[in-house]
């Protein structure tokens, strides 16, 4: 495989492609919102539980998508527990600099969180796929705030 | 009148040289020197361009006429008092001629030059449908039509309350007759119908589609987008009482499109849009409108995009269209083989008569991560919906991978294909 490739297909990212983690509709959840990207079809459902100190307990998603919008919505729902609306915006902000080639401040991140969106910023030699590597996060912030549906087109 | 004219290096034989002569080879390595874009690497391969569906590459000739009309003749059309305007618009009204002559319409003011061939749809659905159509009344479509040929019709029915009625698509991705016939009743106005499908490649029966129609009493609209590039196409033989087509997928450029319609037909149809160049006489009290074609070309048309196009049928039809199409068909089945042999790969839409086009789906992969392994191999496909929402939905798939070929394409772009589907296969398994 070329080199480039392998920058946007790395090992992390095939294997949440094809084995997602948390890949359920739990009926805990108190909020939920579809993603869709319509230009490829990907189309995710995400589930999130919010207990009353605002605190992400759990997250969880369904749907299907290409390898980086399914590996993205995969890891994105490892990293929320125990994160606030808060955290999880400033996550998203780093995640979306990183994939848009943009200066990303990592202050305040976990290292295991920083190194997720390390491999999933391949995409940023690749403009058209930075939309399949933010769905599930602005599906996120859709939920977070209420908000049924989200498109990325 | 003048006519344009196609330079090129490479001596063409039309058509009827081959009528009592051998089939000669068709030259697609000349032919494919007349595209400039296809020279060049991408990713560092050579370009193997399989997205003729989607668009199609500009031969050099079509370039060339568009800069020499810019160069030489341009100016605004039908203001003739001076010279450049005169010879723009004797160049612009002669491309006319040139369209009716390649789908053989009976006279050249059936030919309507739009912005391509959504504009066209919209045209017929806004114009001939509001004053013709009222609330109950039926318009017959199927389940395989672009969305071009799906959202004028549901526009219409906002504004109207008429009933679409959507003719099914069987597995293999044929439209079959009785399934047409079964959709038909007396309240049906319309049959508007895809000529080939964008995604599956399936060539429909249109002229029994078209007779069916009209012996139930209604009328119909061809969307030829993915026909004319690629076979003869003759609107008499099919009977069809619009056929609309876009110039860019014809090897012209974009922005121009074509409404072919009966003259009998046209001429009751109302202006679509009002301005410049359609109206007889304006005064504060009441216009008068020009006749079809003009009535329908408000405002300064698309000019040097029309020297395009019709240069763009020159070229085609000095290669002549039959003999495209037989390329094609090989190109067509020479993919087919070699796709079909790699096991975790599915074709889409297998219907006995095809066109150009393959669709296909592989296991492992998604159809945009295909997508992009392969323009890092220097190959260009189409990845996704293709437009035809409602199909993808019908066969139960969130989107495709879409191969699809014209005049240019070769057996080493479909095996650099090939190659490059190993790749995905090395990533994805």
């Amino acid at each position: 495989m070329s080199d480039d490739l392998r920058e946007l297909y790395q090992d992390l990212i095939l294997d949440h492609g094809k084995r997602p983690r948390n890949f359920r509709a739990p009926a805990t959840a108190n909020r939920e919102a579809l993603g869709h990207n319509p230009l490829c079809g990907d189309r995710l459902n995400l589930y999130v539980t919010v207990d009353d100190k605002g605190v992400i307990q759990d997250a969880a998603f369904q749907g299907s998508g290409c390898a980086i919008s399914v590996a993205s919505a995969s890891m994105m729902t490892e990293m929320l527990r125990g994160k606030t609306a808060e955290e999880a915006a400033h996550l998203f902000d780093y995640l979306h600099n990183s994939c848009t080639g943009k200066p990303a401040d990592a202050a305040g991140l976990d290292e295991d969180a920083i190194d997720r969106i390390k491999a999933l910023a391949g995409v940023r030699d690749y403009p058209i796929r930075v939309k399949c590597a933010t769905l599930a996060w602005h599906t996120l912030q859709a939920a977070l705030k209420n908000e049924k549906k989200v498109s990325t087109e | 009148m003048t006519k344009i004219e196609v330079t090129s290096p490479v001596c063409y034989a039309p058509d009827e040289l081959f009528a009592c002569s051998a089939p000669q080879r068709f030259a697609v390595e000349q032919y494919r020197k007349d595209f400039p874009t296809l020279s060049q690497q991408v990713h560092g391969h050579p370009v193997a361009y399989l997205d003729t569906g989607a668009s199609a590459q500009k031969p050099r000739m079509v370039i060339e006429a568009m800069t020499r009309f810019m160069e030489n003749d341009y100016a605004n059309i039908h203001r003739g008092v001076h010279e450049l305007s005169q010879r723009a618009t004797d160049k612009y009204e002669a491309v006319r001629g040139t369209v009716q002559r390649f789908i053989n319409a009976e006279h050249e003011d059936e030919i309507v030059f739009t912005h391509g061939a959504t504009d066209s749809i919209n045209l017929v659905a806004q114009s001939w449908g509001r004053k013709f159509l009222k609330a109950g009344d039926e318009i017959v479509i199927t389940a395989l039509e672009h969305h071009a040929n799906i959202v004028p019709w549901q526009m219409l029915r906002e504004q109207l309350g008429i009933v679409l009625r959507i003719v099914p698509v069987t597995p293999e991705g044929e439209v079959r007759l009785e399934d047409v016939k079964a959709a038909l009743s007396p309240k049906t106005k319309l049959v508007a119908f895809a000529h080939v499908s964008n995604v599956l490649g399936t060539i429909l029966p249109a002229a029994e589609i078209v007779a069916l129609a009209h012996a139930a009493g209604a009328l119909t609209l061809i969307d030829g987008c993915q026909a004319v590039a690629h076979m003869p196409v003759d609107v008499r033989a099919l009977d069809t009482d619009f056929y609309v087509f876009s110039g860019h997928k014809l090897y012209g450029p974009t922005g121009i499109g074509i409404l072919y319609g009966k003259r009998d037909i046209l001429a009751k149809m109302p202006p679509y849009q009002g301005g410049g160049d359609m109206i007889a006489s304006v005064t504060f009290a009441e216009t008068t409108y020009k006749e079809p074609p003009h009535r329908f070309e408000a405002g300064t048309p698309p000019i040097t995009e029309v020297i395009g196009l019709g240069a763009a049928i020159e070229y085609l039809s000095v290669i002549g269209m039959a003999r495209i199409a037989r390329h094609e068909d090989e190109m067509l089945a020479y993919a087919t083989e070699k796709l079909s042999r790699i096991n975790s790969l599915r074709i889409i839409g297998v219907a006995k008569k095809k066109s150009g086009i393959v669709s296909f789906v592989m296991e492992n992969a998604h159809p945009h991560d295909i997508g992009t392994i392969l323009d890092r191999c220097g190959v260009a496909i189409r990845a996704g919906h293709h437009c035809a929402q409602p199909l993808m939905e019908h066969l139960e798939l969130g989107a495709t991978a879409r191969a699809s070929f014209g005049l240019y394409t070769t057996r080493e772009d479909i095996d650099a294909l090939v190659a490059a589907l190993e790749k995905v296969r090395e990533i994805f398994g």
